[in-house]
C-alpha cells in the first residue's frame, strides 16, 4: 500500500505529547467510561455506518479486559441496505455484544415509505419515534450515540452529555454548561440522557482512526463499479424493492460508493475511485461537498436538523 | 509541538468574533461547498453582503434570525501543521458562563477587540475570566482595523494597554480585518508595519507549556474493572503525571500503598503511560479500592486533601449560589454534598469556602486542572449551577492530623522524605507505633 501509517502502541515518549487521534480517544474512553459508572441502563445506538463502528472499538478499549456493559441498539427501518444488515449482525456476534432490533412495526405496516409520507414524516415515525419507544420499552437512561459536532451546525452546540425531557425532547436553549471534562449525569426523573463520545471528532479523524486501527466497516463505503439509477444529479443503488428505476431514470454502472450511510431510498452514492481507507482519507481533503449533503433528510426545510433533534432525533 | 490546539474565542457584541471565525473555518476549508452555498442564500435574505461568514457559526435558528450567538458551539479545523477545536463563546447573553465553559478546556484564548472602540470594560471582564481559568497564552485580535486605515497608532495603544490587562500572561497583538480577510491566514500588505505572524501562522506554531507529564501523577480511579476472580484493574483516564510498572504508587484517601504490576491496553500491556491517556492500572497488593478514589506516586508530592477548602466559583444558574442550601459537587470521578458559605448570583464570581460532607483530594487549580476543578449541581433542578476552581486549604481547615486521612498523608510524607526505602519503611514502623501507644 502506498501509505503506511504504523499500527502501533500508543507514543510513548512523553517529550512528545499524545498525537491528536490518541488525545481524541483518551477522551472519548473517558466518556464511555463515566456513562458505564454513572448510569443503571445505558445502552449504544448503533447505527451500522462508519461513526458507530469506530465508537464500538472505543467501548471494547474502555472497557478490555472486561466485556462492552451495555447492550447495542439498532433502530431498523427496513429501509437499510441489506448489506448494512449482515454486516450489523457479524459485527454484534465479533465483539460479543447483545443486539436489539427495534422498528416501528405499527407504521410498517400502515404502509410508511418516504415517497408516499415524505421524508420528514417517514423520518419521524421510523427513526425518531421508534428511537424513543426502544428507549422507553428498554428503560434506558442513557443512550450513547455516533454524532459529531462538525457534522452538522445545530450539532456544534450539543453537550456530550445532552439532556432529554421526559418526551425526549432537547431544549438547545436550557443546556447545562459542561466544564472541563467533569461531566454531569444527574437525571430528574422523567428525563434521559444523550451520550456522544465522539463530539469532537471530525470525519477525517474518524477515518484516520479506522485506519490506524483496522477497523471493520461495511463495504459499500469503497468504491466499485456498480448498477446505478441516475435520477438527476442523484446516484440511487437499486434496493428491491424500495429503489427501482422510474420513467427517465438510466440505469448504468458507474465506479461510486457511499459516504454516508442511511435508509435506500434516501441515500444516494457519489461517483468515486477511492477503493481503500487511505483513497478515501485522500478523496475527503481534496472534496469540498460535506457528508450529510446526499442526505436528502437534512434539507427538506431550513434548520431541518436542529427541528429533529428537538423532537428526539438522534 | 502538540498536534491539537484547544482554542477559545471572546470578545463583545458586535467585535466581528463570527466573522472571524467564519473567515478562518472558511479559508482553511473547514467547510464545504454546499454549507457555503446554503449560507450565501441566507445572507441574500439577510442583506448581508455577498457571504456571511458568521452564518457558519450561527447555529440555531433564533441565532441565525436575531443575528445573534447564544450557546457556546465548537468548530474543527486542521491546517498541514496542527488541528484545532474551538470553542466559540457569544459576547453578551449569559457570556460569564459561556465563557468559563470555553476557556475551561483551552490552551489559548483569542480574545478580540474592536480598533474602533478600543479597550472596553467588557474586553477587560474576558481577560480576567480567561485568566481565572487557567489561560496563560493569549492572542489580541485587533478587528476592523480597515475601519481606522489600517493605523499603527491605534494598535500600539490597544497593545500596550492590553499588556498591563494580561500581566504575566504571554500574548501576541494582531492588527486584523477578519471582514477584508488581512492578517488572518497571511499577513497583509497593508499593514508593513506589522512584521507578522498571521493569525493562522501563529496559532499553528504558538508552543503553549501545559506539560501536563512533567506534573505529578494523578490517577482518578474511573471504574473497578473486575471481569473475572482472576482480574482487578482499576480503569481511568491519567489527569498529569507519568506512571511506570513497579511505580509505588498511594491511593487516596486511604493513603494505602501498593506497586502497578501491569499498565492494560486493548493494544497490549504498556510498561510507562502519561497524561492525558486512558488505560487500567493492575496493582501488586490487594488494597480498597473504587471509584473516585486518587491514586498518586508515592515518590512524589501527595495531593492535599480534606473537606473544607476555599475555591473561585462561577455561578451559572438563574437560581442564585444560597448558604442555607446543600449542592452536589463532582470533583473528578467523585460526587459528593457540600455546602457553599456565601450567595452568588449568575455570572457572579466570588471566593468560597466550600464545605463537603466528605474529604476531596485534590491540587491548587492553578497547578492541576483536573484535580483542582469541579462543578456544583443544583439537587432540585439537576442543573449544573457552579463551577469552581480550588484556591487552597480552607483557613485553619489544614488536614487534621487526628483523623485517619491526616495520619496517611503524614505517613506518605515520612515514606516519600526518607532517603532510602529501608528507612522510609523505618520512618513508618516508628510512626505507626507512636500513634498506637
Amino acid at each position: 500500500m502506498p501509505i503506511t501509517v504504523a499500527h502501533s502502541k500508543p507514543t510513548l515518549d512523553p517529550d512528545v505529547r499524545l498525537d491528536h487521534l490518541r488525545a481524541l480517544e483518551a477522551e472519548s474512553l473517558h466518556i464511555l467510561r463515566e456513562v458505564a459508572a454513572d448510569f443503571e441502563r445505558p445502552v449504544m445506538l448503533y447505527s451500522i455506518g462508519k461513526d458507530s463502528s469506530v465508537m464500538l472499538r472505543l467501548a471494547e478499549k474502555a472497557f478490555h479486559p472486561g466485556p462492552i456493559p451495555f447492550p447495542l441498539l439498532h433502530v431498523d427501518t427496513t429501509y437499510k441496505f441489506r448489506e448494512m444488515i449482515q454486516f450489523r449482525d457479524e459485527t454484534a456476534r465479533a465483539v460479543g455484544a447483545r443486539l436489539i432490533v427495534h422498528t416501528n412495526q405499527e407504521a410498517i405496516g400502515e404502509g410508511t415509505q418516504p415517497f408516499t409520507v415524505g421524508t420528514q414524516r417517514c423520518c419521524g415515525l421510523l427513526k425518531t419515534k421508534a428511537l424513543l419507544d426502544a428507549l422507553q420499552a428498554g428503560r434506558f437512561d442513557a443512550a450513547l450515540g455516533g454524532a459529531r459536532r462538525d457534522e452538522e451546525r445545530s450539532r456544534a452546540k450539543e453537550r456530550i452529555f445532552s439532556v432529554r425531557d421526559a418526551n425526549g425532547q432537547w431544549d438547545p436553549k436550557r443546556q447545562r454548561p459542561e466544564l472541563w471534562h467533569l461531566l454531569n449525569a444527574r437525571l430528574r426523573p422523567g428525563e434521559s440522557i444523550r451520550v456522544f463520545p465522539l463530539s469532537n471528532w471530525t470525519e477525517i479523524d474518524v477515518w484516520q482512526y479506522i485506519h490506524l486501527e483496522r477497523i471493520p466497516i461495511v463495504p459499500m463505503y469503497f468504491a466499485k463499479p456498480r448498477e446505478v439509477i441516475v435520477r438527476g444529479h442523484s446516484l440511487l443503488l437499486p434496493e428491491q424493492p424500495f429503489v427501482t428505476p422510474m420513467p427517465g431514470d438510466e440505469v448504468q454502472i458507474v465506479m461510486c460508493r457511499m459516504r454516508s450511510l442511511g435508509c435506500s431510498p434516501c441515500t444516494g452514492a457519489i461517483r468515486s475511485d477511492a477503493d481503500t481507507v487511505p483513497k478515501i482519507i485522500e478523496e475527503l481533503i481534496a472534496t469540498r461537498q460535506s457528508e450529510r449533503q446526499l442526505r436528502v433528510i437534512d434539507h427538506d426545510q431550513d434548520g431541518s436538523m436542529e427541528i429533529k433533534k428537538r423532537e428526539g432525533y438522534f | 509541538m502538540s498536534g491539537l490546539l484547544r482554542i477559545c474565542t471572546a470578545g463583545s457584541v458586535d467585535d466581528g468574533k463570527s466573522t472571524l471565525i467564519g473567515r478562518m473555518l472558511h479559508d482553511s476549508q473547514a467547510v464545504y461547498e454546499d454549507q457555503i452555498h446554503s449560507v450565501r442564500t441566507a445572507s441574500k435574505n439577510r442583506g448581508a453582503g455577498p457571504i456571511d461568514f458568521s452564518l457558519f457559526t450561527d447555529g440555531l435558528k433564533a441565532e441565525r434570525e436575531q443575528g445573534i450567538t447564544i450557546d457556546v458551539a465548537y468548530r474543527y479545523f486542521a491546517t498541514a501543521r496542527r488541528k484545532f477545536i474551538l470553542a466559540d463563546t457569544p459576547g453578551h447573553e449569559q457570556y460569564t458562563r459561556n465563557m468559563a465553559t470555553g476557556a475551561s478546556t483551552a490552551d489559548l484564548a483569542v480574545l478580540l477587540v474592536d480598533a474602533t472602540q478600543g479597550v472596553r470594560p467588557q474586553s477587560r471582564r474576558h481577560a480576567r475570566i480567561a485568566r481565572l481559568l487557567g489561560i496563560d497564552d493569549f492572542v489580541l485580535a485587533i478587528n476592523k482595523m480597515d475601519l481606522v486605515d489600517f493605523s499603527r497608532d491605534v494598535y500600539e495603544s490597544i497593545r500596550r494597554e492590553f499588556g498591563g490587562i494580561l500581566a504575566g500572561a504571554r500574548h501576541h497583538a494582531i492588527p486584523l480585518s477578519a471582514l477584508q480577510g488581512d492578517n488572518v491566514m497571511t499577513v497583509s500588505p497593508r499593514t508593513p508595519w506589522f512584521a507578522g505572524p498571521s493569525l493562522l501562522e501563529h496559532l499553528e506554531t504558538v508552543e503553549v507549556t501545559r506539560h501536563l507529564t512533567s506534573l505529578p501523577f494523578r490517577f482518578p480511579v474511573q471504574l473497578v474493572s473486575r471481569p473475572d476472580h482472576q482480574f482487578r484493574g482499576y480503569a481511568g483516564q491519567i489527569a498529569s503525571g507519568i506512571v511506570r510498572v513497579g511505580d509505588r504508587v498511594t491511593a487516596w484517601p486511604s493513603g494505602r500503598s501498593a506497586r502497578v504490576k501491569r499498565i492494560v491496553t486493548y493494544d497490549g500491556d504498556l510498561d510507562l503511560a502519561f497524561a492525558p491517556m486512558s488505560v487500567t492500572l493492575t496493582l501488586d497488593d490487594e488494597i480498597d479500592i473504587s471509584r473516585g478514589d486518587q491514586l498518586s506516586n508515592a515518590a512524589e508530592p501527595p495531593p492535599h486533601a480534606g473537606s473544607r477548602f476555599q475555591a473561585e466559583v462561577v455561578w451559572m444558574d438563574e437560581r442564585g449560589a444560597d448558604p442555607s442550601r446543600v449542592y452536589l459537587l463532582k470533583h473528578t470521578t467523585r460526587t459528593v454534598t457540600a455546602e457553599v458559605s456565601r450567595g452568588l448570583a449568575l455570572n457572579q464570581i466570588g471566593t468560597v469556602t466550600i464545605s463537603a460532607t466528605r474529604p476531596l483530594v485534590f491540587d491548587r487549580y492553578d497547578t492541576n486542572r483536573t484535580t483542582g476543578s469541579f462543578i456544583l449541581i443544583d439537587p432540585a433542578t439537576c442543573f449544573t449551577a457552579g463551577a469552581g476552581m480550588i484556591a487552597g486549604l480552607g483557613e485553619g481547615d489544614r488536614t487534621d492530623p487526628d483523623t485517619p486521612l491526616g495520619t496517611a498523608v503524614r505517613l506518605a510524607r515520612l515514606a516519600r522524605e526518607a532517603p532510602s526505602e529501608a528507612e522510609a519503611t523505618e520512618a513508618v514502623a516508628h510512626a505507626l507505633e507512636a500513634l498506637l501507644k
